[in-house]
């Protein structure tokens, strides 16, 4: 039997905090602002997206503290058990003067109205840790998830540029507290699942991948959140009650990634940034789309197993992981089935899960020897931006130069990630050739009868879903020509 | 007890790249905003219930499961209100605090929940029944002009020189309409404010808004108190962009309403959605044009119309849309113009102030029929901006009929193209296209030529108050706000100046209505120019009775006393500034003065549509460099060149800040902000997940941003800087014509690609693709 604590257990900045009354839906933003009055970081959206409340969250992985850019306004406190939530008080100088990334900011004049610079100076802190002396491309990313409405960026850009000038992480004055800090926060993970509240304030943090299963079992009415990029919007933007909920994006079990000589197996609770160098090791042609997948706190945040469970027509892993042949893991109690990817989206809104079932792992199959795949994604801005579409093409050329296998699948095209078999028809059997690329893009309105919405309208949607297959074979054949933002 | 001696006095503060005054704050998290102060005990929070409809008689509202929920006080609609039921700025009485009996935009605030927590309140709100009857709406200009094109406020129109005369003269005419999208501020901090109240009918309010004055107006008026019985308090805002300088009536009235309701403070933050779906925005436009030119290019005679989503009410549209008259010419001179205004309401919010105020549409247009002639022409539109430019002597008459006498444009623009490299790049260009069968490049020169002052002349007046202590410190307060512009650094520069002491010395004060009464908007671009001015002059009045003080004491004639860095000098002595503080208080000396400054020359008659409506111009040019993909419509901007007249600039690195800032926003406004309506009448973009400011990957990889810095203004400003805050907002102008030149390619530069703005992606391969067709067409 596992043994059950009543007390959500964390570090916030130095000081040990247990809480044993909280709400499922209290997010982490709201509790420093509100309760711990702690009024640095901000609310500029509270949906992830611009990044003015983003604070560390310190987690252990193999007996260190690895800190993650988040964003505190759609993280929730139930999720914080175990961790070091470092906010933009703690961060300090020696001797109480600046600390470098902060010198850097003001002597670059990276703040005009300020209210999105501690955001800013978070998530510049998270790089320079990792990362001191950062590449302009590494700059943009680790700032992918912040808006400024008042610089420009340009001072921000040079003030990130000039951070190792001021200081470098071996000097952090932070960096002597993590040793005890170590200690406390494993002393957190004993092995016991954490339980407060009830009925619909119920919480539930499972000490393991088996308990977790066991619990939603018995409990399938509750809401499972991971990295609560999507969900956390039901809560801020909605108002929906969520509870009771199941908070799993602690358990380590669903953090593994298992590879062999033939696929890949990525468990549901993989960050896309955790995913990042095994995903595009594996398949390079990921790593724009990987990139562009909002912005870098909810890369730290959202997982693989959420952005396929919760059945968005415009996820973006759906549709390369559908054409790649993914094979999804569902599990429910100690009940295991696998089906297709493709399978597992019914309609809009509905999914192949049963009630107590959960998204354990995904596997994907590496790409045969031969074979072709590309996937592209195409958003209003190029970053941080939900997909107007995204497409994934996957095909097999054989010696004669004729189609001998096609899977293309689609995101924002349908009202669920969805192949474009009526393309893969037209395509096999048929020489690899402009011609036949050329005739198989009228039968993308045999698959699709897209939408028009605010990210775009039914006839671009068509048109470019049409022109990336054009894209694909011209990249196929060496006549391909990419947009690329041209940056040191 | 010795005051804390001076250290470090710069020989000047003024022309100088200090810092913002607020960095060190900004980046420790302890910069309070008005949601960070702490609030006083028993604080109440309102929540507006907004309208679901977009045009609709109001049949019946019922808040009953609203009054029952948790941790409610009360409902606020309009019975409540005990004086007059509006916030119109323009006291035009077509903006009711809650209406009465119609809704009139989808998001229109109908009503308030007070309760004792923000989130209680909140969800209280979504629990009332609001039951409508609706009417016809419409949400786009040509719907609204296909309705019958009701104005909102009285329309305007420019004429100079003979129209008929001008378009038979000339031998070519192209005729066109373009349509221009608006912008969400996206203000990072969103509209709060919290009331205070206090005994009689005292109310203090702090308020996240451009213009304190206004507010206090507002609450006053919807309280039916006088004005002097209400303060408001603005330490800094957390962007504003004109978003802030109407839109934040509303919520400072009903915070006011309720505080004085229950005899609680009470707090006041929408939700982002809530924030953009209720406050108006830089007007849409569809302007109309008829333009006749020659063969060189030249422009003989323009006829245009604007027409502007003004949305529901009046609000500064009136001002907005005259202003986009006034930027008709940009840099360009009509020797024929008339040019007219349709502010036409429509069923969406109202739209209001954002940087530029109508000029940028204005100067969008004139950018228009030149690509249009330089396309027809087969010529570079940069041959064609040239051949048009105001002259300096001659052929320098406005459609407003001011003269342009202080014109530098034709140095800006000859300064960059040279340092941009234009000519070689734009060849290179041209070949690369050639080759290139997917990717497409562009690039394009535009120039910016921005008026400033106010249009309503009576704006153009600032008050300072400045007080020296006996120690020697000095404290400001002047009537403008701080939004991140740098404007209270700047001041405090041209007091330390005119004081010659340290700017540590200077204690920068927050914007109180009680300290400076009466005070304008900190709004089109002036803030320095008027603040900077007023504050120097109240350093006048004190150093004039310090001087006739020091001579008294020293015993020398008032001609005697120098002012120099950290004090005076009576004949050989020397005194320090503080000791001279400490003795004019013991010799009874004030040592307080209320500066002020009205800008002078400036006149403007609306009905005639003549007048000097501007003091000065403001002048820049931007060359944008762009790829554009043809089989999707994305695109980069590749690089980027600035030149920019700021005048002789009080402070460098935050003029700078203004430039790159403000060139990034415009870039949003021209590519990805897209404002969508649905076919309900409700805006579907209204948050960071819809609404696609740009990132720090969408500023250029190469950014060269300069300051003429020969520019001095010919008109004796602050310091002779000219005002910075909206001229470079249109530099991004470039962007969109090097868009279209790469668009363009396509049909072998052939035709005028007639890019209507935002160019998202979707703009630019539905672009490329009428243009390949009708290029094979043709």
């Amino acid at each position: 039997m596992t043994a059950v604590s009543g007390a959500i257990r964390f570090v916030l900045n130095g000081e040990a905090i247990s809480l044993t009354d909280v709400p499922p839906d209290l997010t982490l933003l709201d509790w420093l602002r509100l309760e711990r009055r702690l009024r640095g970081s901000k609310e500029g959206c509270a949906e992830g997206d611009c990044g003015a409340c983003t604070v560390l969250v310190g987690r252990l992985m193999d007996d260190e503290i690895i800190y993650d850019s988040v964003t505190a306004c759609i993280r929730f406190v139930g999720s914080l058990h175990g961790t070091h939530v470092v906010t933009i008080e703690h961060l300090r100088g020696e001797n109480g003067n600046l600390h470098p990334v902060q010198q850097a900011m003001v002597d670059h004049h990276g703040s005009q109205c300020g209210f999105c610079t501690p955001g800013f100076v978070m998530s510049l802190y998270g790089l320079w840790m990792r990362n001191p002396e950062p590449s302009q491309s590494a700059i943009e990313k680790a700032l992918q998830g912040n808006l400024c409405r008042c610089t420009g960026y340009a001072p921000i850009i040079r003030a990130a540029q000039a951070m190792s000038s001021y200081g470098l992480p071996q000097g952090d004055p932070l960096l002597a507290e993590r040793i005890a800090l170590k200690a406390q926060i494993k002393a957190i993970h004993d092995g016991s699942r954490v339980e407060i509240g009830e009925g619909e304030n119920r919480i539930i943090v499972p000490a393991s991948l088996d308990d977790f299963a066991a619990v939603y079992e018995s409990n399938p009415e509750a809401t499972i959140v991971a990295g609560s990029t999507d969900v956390g919007l039901w809560v801020t933007k909605f108002m929906r009650r969520i509870g009771p909920v199941i908070f799993i994006g602690h358990l380590q079990e669903l953090k593994r990634i298992a590879e062999n000589a033939s696929e890949i197996r990525f468990y549901a609770g993989v960050s896309y940034s955790e995913a990042m160098p095994t995903l595009t090791a594996a398949f390079p042609a990921m790593a724009e789309l990987w990139d562009r997948i909002a912005g870098e706190q909810v890369r730290n945040m959202g997982t693989i197993g959420g952005n396929i469970a919760n059945g968005s027509p415009i996820g973006d892993t759906p549709p390369p992981f559908i054409a790649l042949g993914a094979k999804l893991h569902l599990r429910r109690g100690e009940h295991r089935r696998e089906i297709k990817l493709e399978d597992y989206f019914l309609a809009y809104g509905k999914q192949d899960r049963q009630p107590g079932e959960f998204v354990e792992s995904v596997t994907i199959p590496l790409l045969p020897a031969g074979e072709r795949f590309a996937v592209y994604k195409i958003s209003k801005r190029r970053e941080e931006d939900i997909s107007a579409l995204c497409g994934a093409f996957r095909v097999f050329i054989n010696d004669a130069g004729v189609v001998g296998m096609a899977r293309i699948a689609f995101g924002g095209m349908a009202a669920t990630p969805k192949r474009a078999k009526a393309v893969e028809a037209a395509l096999v059997g048929q020489p690899w050739t402009l011609e036949s690329v050329e005739a198989a893009m009228a039968a993308f309105a045999a698959d699709y009868q897209p939408i028009s919405d605010m990210r775009a309208s039914a006839d671009y949607r068509l048109l470019s879903a049409q022109n990336l297959l054009k894209r694909f074979f011209l990249e196929t054949t060496g006549q391909g020509q990419r947009l690329r933002r041209e940056v040191a | 007890m010795d005051p804390k001696p001076q250290t470090a006095i710069a020989l000047s503060s003024l022309h100088v790249g200090t810092r913002h005054d607020s960095g060190p704050k900004h980046v420790t998290g302890t910069a309070e905003y008005i949601d960070d102060l702490v609030e006083p005990a028993g604080t109440m929070h309102a929540y507006l219930g907004l309208s679901t409809n977009p045009h609709a008689e109001i049949a019946g509202m019922d808040f009953s499961a609203t009054l029952a929920a948790p941790g409610v006080i009360g409902v606020l609609t309009a019975a409540d209100v005990p004086g007059d039921n509006d916030v119109s700025s323009n006291h035009s009485h077509d903006e009711p605090l809650f209406p009465v009996d119609k809704v009139h935009f989808w998001g229109q605030p109908l009503f308030a929940v007070i309760a004792e927590t923000r989130e209680l309140a909140r969800r209280a709100a979504h629990l009332a029944k609001i039951d409508y009857r609706p009417l016809p709406f419409v949400t786009h200009v040509r719907a609204a002009q296909a309705a019958g094109g009701t104005l909102v406020t009285p329309p305007l129109k420019l004429e100079r020189g003979d129209m008929a005369a001008g378009m038979a003269g000339a031998p070519r005419r192209v005729k066109g309409s373009m349509e221009i999208g608006g912008q969400d501020h996206f203000y990072l901090e969103g509209q709060i404010a919290i009331a205070v109240p206090g005994e009689d009918e005292d109310v203090t309010v702090y308020s996240s808004t451009q213009h304190p004055t206004e507010v206090q107006v507002m609450v006053a008026q919807v309280l039916g108190i006088r004005q002097h019985a209400v303060t408001v308090n603005v330490r800094r805002m957390g962007g504003g962009f004109g978003g802030k300088e109407t839109q934040s009536n509303l919520f400072a009235a009903v915070a006011a309403l309720a505080a004085k309701k229950w005899n609680r403070a009470c707090k006041l933050r929408p939700d982002r959605d809530d924030d953009m779906t209720a406050t108006g925005k830089r007007h849409d436009f569809v302007v109309d044009y008829d333009v006749g030119y020659d063969e060189s290019g030249k422009i003989h005679a323009v006829d245009a119309v604007y027409g502007a989503r003004a949305g529901f009410s009046s609000d500064l549209s009136g001002p907005v849309t005259d202003r986009a008259l006034f930027h008709a010419d940009n840099a360009y001179w009509y020797p024929a113009v008339r040019v007219r205004s349709e502010p036409l309401y429509t069923n969406t919010v109202s739209n209001t102030a954002f940087r530029g105020f109508g000029g940028p549409q204005g100067m969008l247009a004139a950018e228009r029929w030149i690509e249009d002639i330089a396309y027809s022409l087969g010529k570079d539109p940069l041959e064609i901006r040239k051949a048009n430019f105001y002259g300096t002597d001659s052929n320098n008459i406005t459609p407003y009929h001011q003269e342009v006498t202080d014109n530098i444009i034709h140095r800006v623009v000859d300064e960059l193209e040279a340092s941009a490299d234009y000519q070689a790049r734009r060849a290179a260009i041209v070949k690369y296209n050639a080759g290139s069968p997917i990717l497409k490049k562009g690039i394009a020169l535009t120039p910016v030529k921005f008026g400033i002052s106010f249009t309503a002349t009576w704006y153009n007046q600032a008050g300072a108050l400045v007080h020296v202590y006996k120690d020697g410190s000095i404290h400001l307060s002047h009537g403008g706000t701080e939004m991140g512009q740098g404007l209270y650094i700047k001041v405090a520069q041209v007091l330390a100046d005119a004081f010659g002491v340290g700017l540590d010395t200077v204690k920068i004060m927050a914007t109180s209505t009680g300290k400076v009464p009466n005070t304008s908007a900190t709004a089109a671009s002036s803030g320095t120019d008027l603040n900077g001015m007023a504050a120097f002059d109240a350093a006048r009045q004190i150093k004039e009775r310090m001087t006739a003080h020091a001579a008294k004491l020293h015993n020398v004639a008032e001609a005697d006393v120098r002012w120099v860095p950290g004090g005076v000098e009576c004949g050989d002595k020397f005194v320090g500034f503080a000791e001279l503080a400490a003795s004019a208080y013991l010799n009874r000396v004030q040592l307080s003065a209320a500066g002020f400054y009205q800008t002078p020359k400036i006149h403007w008659d609306r009905a005639t549509g003549r007048g000097r409506p501007f003091y000065y111009y403001a002048y820049g040019a931007s060359v944008s460099e762009v790829t554009i993909d043809t089989l999707t419509g994305e695109y980069t901007v590749d690089r980027v060149d600035i030149l920019h007249d700021v005048g002789h600039s009080l402070n460098p690195a935050i003029d700078t800040g203004q430039i790159e800032g403000g060139f990034v926003q415009g870039l949003g406004w021209l590519t990805t902000e897209e404002l969508v309506w649905d076919d309900k009448g409700q805006l579907r973009t209204k948050a960071p997940s819809t609404y696609k400011i740009p990132l720090a990957s969408d500023v250029p990889p190469i950014f060269n941003v300069r300051l003429a810095e020969w520019s001095v203004n010919t008109e004796p400003t602050i310091g002779r800087s000219k005002a910075v805050g909206e001229p470079p907002f249109m530099l991004a102008m470039s962007v969109m014509e090097a868009l279209s030149m790469a668009v363009a390619s396509v049909a072998d530069y052939a035709i005028a690609p007639r890019l209507n703005t935002p160019i998202t992606p979707e703009r630019v391969l539905m672009g490329v693709q009428r243009l390949a067709r009708e290029h094979k067409q043709a």
